[in-house]
């Protein structure tokens, strides 16, 4: 390896200007070479390029070369007086080019970007026919399964029942705890001025029971167990898994996706009701700190002011939310196609998606609540 | 060239194992400089992990490897860089990455050195395309947008990026169609022969064996054998015998019927 960059120069031979170049024309010193060429006159004056003095040479060094003798071009520079050893390489350099850049895509206008608005808002609705259409194919495979209930698939559900429900369990627990302690603090700080921090019991019953604790164990769930399901199927689908499914006359539907939407749909209740406890039991720490009054007085006075109504509310949601988030999650797991990447970008838009639709399905709740004055 | 070191490669009694499991038990080899070396081995005899240890991906339990007169084990993280981008590695299934076009993914060593500018990356990436063999519009596209032939010229051509002096194969031909394969072993030869590598190939292909390897290594009882077709032939070790005398040795037109 010679470790000397290599030079070109522009020389007065007998027969007029002629190129010289020498040293070690490699890739290790390219850079140095390339802004070497660079600054060679613009006008093509010299007869040749006598090439005696090469050491070493390779393709990117070769490339540089002919690149500066214009190869290809109608003003070419003939190389001459290469190294034998070196005549290979060259030929093989010299046959490839000399165009070796594809042209540039044309530059976008303003128009490409009024398509491009009009591509995503319909790549968006189509995406939310398809949801409903996978929504419609799940109902009718539940519908088959629930008629020969032999077909049921029950060892994938348990072990998805332990994934999302049970190893859920501290994360859900911890975050509710940690609401109610916060809910209660601030309540009580603003609630004081007006000599009502009786009412944080009211506050943080009714927000932890109706909205607080399904709300944030569904954005738990879809962030952990959502994405879990896509990267799960999405990687099945990259190595063929799911194809090899279908051709055995078995429906990815019934094998995948309804044992994952039915352990959600039994386990996201259950965390429900886990954070419901664990929020109110973090205000009731808190109340208790911040206001004059025991432990037990919190749990006297909650039972007072939030009836049984106000769980059953927040209850009634999980369910469907659960349904949201596995169908979700399957759904893009199912639309992975061939590589890795595109199993991380679908996986990211399940989350996305799983915690928009409980949103805004949380509001549609509400609005339907309050018109049936509950 | 003069005054250099004859040997590319020299493996001293490499040991490898894992667990229980030993793979490689005092092995030696050599790879002389400008040859295509074959190695072969039935399944799960370390074929790969040879391949991996000597580019530098699994440590050995003991034994010295010297690449380029320089040992593996001794150098520090820079020289070793400085080390790999002196060779290039062709993966089994191309490895290429899937979030980057054909040309990003040529790219991606000679971006890794910081000091060649976009232009001449553009061009050289262009020259290494062509230089395998594929038209010059497939740098713009995925990986998922080629076919499994390409994807291993496209794989070749990162290999070749940084001009390397070694190039190690593993199992080029694999999952091509017999032209293709026959077409790849012979763009392999050429480029070899026009650049002036030395290569090391694993391979199953018989055919690639008997067209454009040298030598050939054959990996038996945790050691290399190394000779050439002819002198394989004639070993007595009864591996080695079914391999080169068996059903699709005749096929290839190794043994005679």
């Amino acid at each position: 390896m010679t470790d000397q960059p290599g030079w070109i120069k522009l020389a007065q031979g007998p027969d007029g200007a002629v190129l010289q170049a020498g040293g070690a024309w490699t890739v290790q010193h390219v850079a140095d070479l390339d802004r070497q060429v660079a600054s060679l006159p613009r006008e093509r004056a010299a007869q040749a390029l006598d090439l005696a003095e090469i050491e070493a040479i390779d393709t990117a060094g070769a490339w540089l070369l002919a690149r500066a003798t214009g190869q290809g071009e109608r003003r070419e520079v003939p190389w001459r007086n290469l190294p034998a050893e070196f005549q290979p390489l060259a030929q093989r350099v010299l046959t490839a080019g000399p165009k070796v850049v594809p042209d540039r895509p044309r530059a976008r206008t303003l128009i490409d970007w009024v398509a491009d608005i009009g591509e995503g808002v319909a790549a968006v609705l189509n995406d939310a026919l398809n949801l409903i259409a996978f929504f419609g194919e799940f109902v009718l495979a539940a519908g088959r399964v629930i008629l020969k209930p032999r077909r049921f698939r029950w060892t994938p559900l348990l072990v998805h029942i332990e994934q999302t429900g049970i190893n859920a369990l501290p994360i859900v627990g911890l975050i509710s705890f940690l609401v109610g302690v916060v809910l209660a603090y601030q309540g009580a700080e603003q609630l004081r001025q007006f000599n009502a921090e009786f009412l944080t019991v009211n506050m943080v019953g009714i927000s932890v029971l109706r909205e607080m604790g399904i709300l944030l164990t569904a954005i738990v769930v879809a962030g952990r167990s959502g994405s879990a399901f896509t990267a799960q199927i999405g990687t099945m689908q990259v190595s063929e898994e799911v194809d090899a499914l279908r051709t055995m006359g078995l429906d990815p539907m019934e094998v995948l996706v309804l044992p994952r939407v039915t352990a959600l749909v039994i386990t996201l209740p259950i965390l429900t009701f886990f954070a419901d406890i664990m929020g109110l039991l973090g205000g009731g720490v808190m109340y208790s700190v911040l206001v004059d009054q025991t432990f037990g007085q919190y749990v006297g006075r909650l039972n007072d002011v939030v009836g049984a109504k106000e769980f059953w509310v927040g209850m009634a949601k999980a369910p469907v939310f659960a349904i949201l988030i596995a169908l979700v999650g399957c759904f893009e797991g199912l639309r992975v196609t061939g590589s890795a990447e595109s199993v991380g970008k679908l996986t990211t838009r399940a989350v996305v998606e799983g915690i928009f639709l409980v949103i805004i399905f949380d509001a549609l709740f509400s609005i339907m609540f309050s018109m049936l004055r509950i | 060239m003069p005054g250099r070191d004859p040997n590319v490669i020299e493996i001293r009694s490499l040991v490898n194992r894992f667990g229980q499991q030993v793979l490689h038990d005092g092995l030696d080899l050599d790879v002389r400089r400008g040859e295509v070396l074959g190695v072969v081995g039935g399944s799960g005899s370390g074929k790969s992990v040879l391949l991996r240890t000597i580019i530098g991906l699994n440590r050995p339990a003991e034994g010295d490897i010297r690449v380029l007169g320089q040992s593996t084990r001794e150098l520090d993280d820079e020289a070793l860089r400085r080390l790999q981008a002196r060779w290039g590695v062709l993966f089994q299934n191309g490895a290429l990455f899937s979030s980057l076009t054909v040309a990003e993914n040529i790219q991606a060593p000679m971006r890794e050195r910081g000091d060649i500018s976009a232009e001449l990356m553009d061009e050289l990436a262009g020259l290494k395309v062509k230089l395998v063999g594929l038209p010059i519009d497939a740098m713009v596209k995925y990986p998922s947008q080629l076919s499994g032939g390409m994807r291993k010229r496209v794989g070749l051509a990162r290999a070749l990026a940084l001009d390397p002096e070694v190039l190690f194969l593993d199992e080029p031909t694999a999952g091509l169609d017999p032209i293709g394969a026959a077409d790849f072993d012979q763009l392999i030869r050429s480029l070899q022969q026009s650049l002036g590598l030395t290569v090391v190939m694993i391979t199953h292909d018989l055919d690639s064996l008997v067209t454009i390897c040298d030598r050939i290594a054959v990996l038996v009882d945790r050691k290399i054998k190394v000779g050439t077709l002819d002198e394989l032939m004639r070993d007595p070790h009864p591996w080695i015998q079914s391999y080169f005398h068996g059903p699709r040795a005749r096929a290839a037109g190794i043994a005679a019927d």
